[in-house]
This record gives C-alpha cells, structure tokens and sequence, in this order.
C-alpha cells in the first residue's frame, strides 16, 4: 500500500548560493584579501575601468583579476596584459557569476601573496543582483549612454551595492542624460551612496574613484 | 540560462527532503516564485524534466505560484502593485519605496508517495 503525502520543505532555493558566498568570505578574510566585485551591462566599460584601476594600483597593492565571460578570454587577457595574475571563468553561456565559479576561481589565486581581488561580473543588470558571491564591495557601473533611467529600472541592482560609478563621462555633451534625474533614483534606492562620476577612456574624474577604492582597501588592511 | 544552475538547486534541494520521508517518489513540487524574482516558469520546467529524468523525482509536477510585486511607499505609507516600469509611488510621487513582497523564489512543500 502505498500513500501520498506533502513535507513541508520552505527552502530558499538560492540558499545553496549564499551559502557559498560565505564560504568564500571566510577564505578571503583568512588570507585578508579583500574583493571587489564589479556589475554592470555589457559595454558599459567593466574591463577598461578594471585596467586603469589596476594600473593606478599594482604599485601599491598585490592584485589579481577574475573574469567572468560567457565564452571567451578577451576580457582576463586586458587584465592580464596589465601584469597582474588574472583568472578567466568561463560561465559556459551563464548570465552571471555565482558563488561556486567564485570559489573555483579563488582555488587559483595565491591568496596568501594578494591584498585584493578585482572581479569583472557577466554584463547584465538583473541576475547578478540575486547572486552574492562573498566579495566585500560590490560596484555598480553605470554609463551615459545607456540613459538616466537606469536606477528606476532595476532597483534590485542599485540596492545591493556600496559604490555606483558613472562612466563615459566625457560623452555627456552628446547624449540627454539627466545626471540630477539619475542621481535622484540612485539615493532613493540607496542613501548616502558612494558616487564617482568619470571616464575611463580620458581619466576625468578617475583620481576620486581611485583614492576611495585605495581608503577601503587600506582600512580593510588595517582592521585586524 | 540563469534556470539551468537554479534547477540543479531545486533538485538537491527536493531529493534531501524525498529521501528524509523515505519517499518512493516525488509526485509534485509546490513552488513560490515572486514577480521580481527573475525566474521564468518555462525555463524552470524545461531543465526540470532534462535533470529530473532517472530520479526519486522524475516526471514530478511542477506547481508554480506567483506572487505579485508590492511596494511600500517610505514617505506616505501607501503599498501599491507595481504596475509596468514605474516604480514611484501613485499617491506621492516617491521613489523612497521598498519592496516587501515580490522576491521570492522558495521550494513551499513537496507531495510525495511513500
Ligand atoms: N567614450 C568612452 N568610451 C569608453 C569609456 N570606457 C569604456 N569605453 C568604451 O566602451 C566600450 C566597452 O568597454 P568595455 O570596457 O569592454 O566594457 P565592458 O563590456 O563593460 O567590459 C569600449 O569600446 C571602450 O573603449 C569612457 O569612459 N568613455
Ligand atoms: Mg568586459
Ligand atoms: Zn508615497
């Protein structure tokens, strides 16, 4: 004889994820190495602001890169040609890194020997949002062309961060974004926000972004 | 895409629980899944029926409830459903607003034949 029942189960079905990324923070904090972990949509210049944030940097702090692409190595090679030991994540046509390609990643950098990690996401302003993946920052980047709207649109992307940067600037002349607008729904979604406006083709406004991004490494250095 | 690593989760997730009621088989998995959740139910199925194949939980219905997204109004009070991209607040205008609902993505129960 054979019966039905129903087992309560009330799992988050993402728990798996979160869990990892505390792992992954625990690893981290053990060889002190801070991570950072950069979000944005594809184009809206992730790699070059990484490259020129690692070339203002390396003389000053131990630093690897880690990709995350969907299928190819042309972003780890940028940040490879900087010099610094860059580890590509192949996503295998993921829309986001998650945890455990973090954590497989992280197996391949001597973290004993790294201050901070510089982590490039898959470009996409939603899924990345639901996937921590145990890195102290996480930096939104958003871009003048893509419009003002941005915040307004996906609000879970705007919550989740300690660090919005503004790029491409120097193309503010050729397109109607409306800074106050975007600003607006940026502190509405998330007060007090850290906020870098700059380019990271001419390097206007670079220096502000860099001497934060040096403090918090430097206070994370610093706190034990 | 984002289903795919999602779905081998669901599945972990369901035989733990099967396999604890010493089930003989999975017949179906009651689902919470919040409007913002950015799951798509399709998608969900598709590599539930590839992943599931050859397991306590092979063919298990998939029951999927959606919860709407509700937002809470910081300056007035006001909660209200969000209705297409716009996120302000009707009554005041207030982008000051939180989701309280609308996020999920929970496995609720599971039915199962012991
Ligand atoms: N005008 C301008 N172009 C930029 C800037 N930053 C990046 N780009 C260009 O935007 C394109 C995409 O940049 P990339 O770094 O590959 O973006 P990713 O897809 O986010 O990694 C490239 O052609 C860059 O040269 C900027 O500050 N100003
Ligand atoms: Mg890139
Ligand atoms: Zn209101």
């Amino acid at each position: 004889m054979s019966t039905t029942q129903t087992v309560p189960v009330v799992e988050n079905i993402l728990k798996a994820n979160d869990q990892l990324a505390q792992t992954n923070r625990a690893l981290l904090d053990a060889h002190r190495t801070f991570a950072v972990n950069f979000m944005a949509s594809p184009g809206a210049g992730k790699t070059t602001l990484i490259v020129r944030t690692i070339h203002t940097l390396k003389d000053r702090y131990r630093l690897a890169g880690i990709d995350g692409d969907i299928a190819t190595t042309l972003d780890a090679d940028r940040i490879a040609a900087t010099g610094i030991p860059a580890v590509q994540i192949n996503t295998g046509g993921a829309c986001h890194l998650d945890a455990v390609m973090v954590h497989n990643a992280l197996a391949q950098v001597d973290l004993a020997n790294t201050d901070a990690i510089i982590i490039e996401n898959v470009g996409n302003l939603i899924c990345p949002a639901s996937f921590p993946l145990g890195a102290h920052l996480n930096v939104l980047i958003a871009s003048v062309p893509e419009g003002a709207d941005k915040p307004y649109k996906y609000p879970p992307m705007y919550r989740g961060v300690q660090a919005v940067v503004l790029n491409k600037i120097d193309l503010l002349p050729y397109f109607d974004f409306d800074l106050a607008y975007f600003r607006r729904g940026v502190e509405a979604l998330n007060p007090g926000l850290a906020f870098f406006p700059l380019s990271a083709k001419t390097g206007e406004g670079f220096d502000a972004w860099v001497q934060w991004l040096a403090g918090q490494i430097s206070d994370y250095a610093s706190q034990k | 895409m984002h289903e795919l690593p999602v779905v081998e989760n669901l599945l972990n997730i369901t035989l733990d629980h099967a396999r604890r009621a010493q089930a003989r088989r999975v017949l179906a998995l009651n689902l919470v899944i919040g409007q913002m959740s950015s799951i798509v139910d399709d998608s969900v199925q598709f590599y539930w029926d590839l992943l599931s194949q050859g397991t306590l939980a092979e063919g298990a219905t998939l029951r999927f409830q959606r919860i709407p997204a509700i937002y809470r109004c910081w300056d007035c009070g006001r909660q209200y459903p969000l209705d297409g991209q716009h996120l302000a607040c009707p009554q005041c205008g207030s982008v000051r607003v939180q989701l309280i609902q609308g996020d999920e993505f929970r496995l609720e129960s599971i039915d199962i034949e012991t």
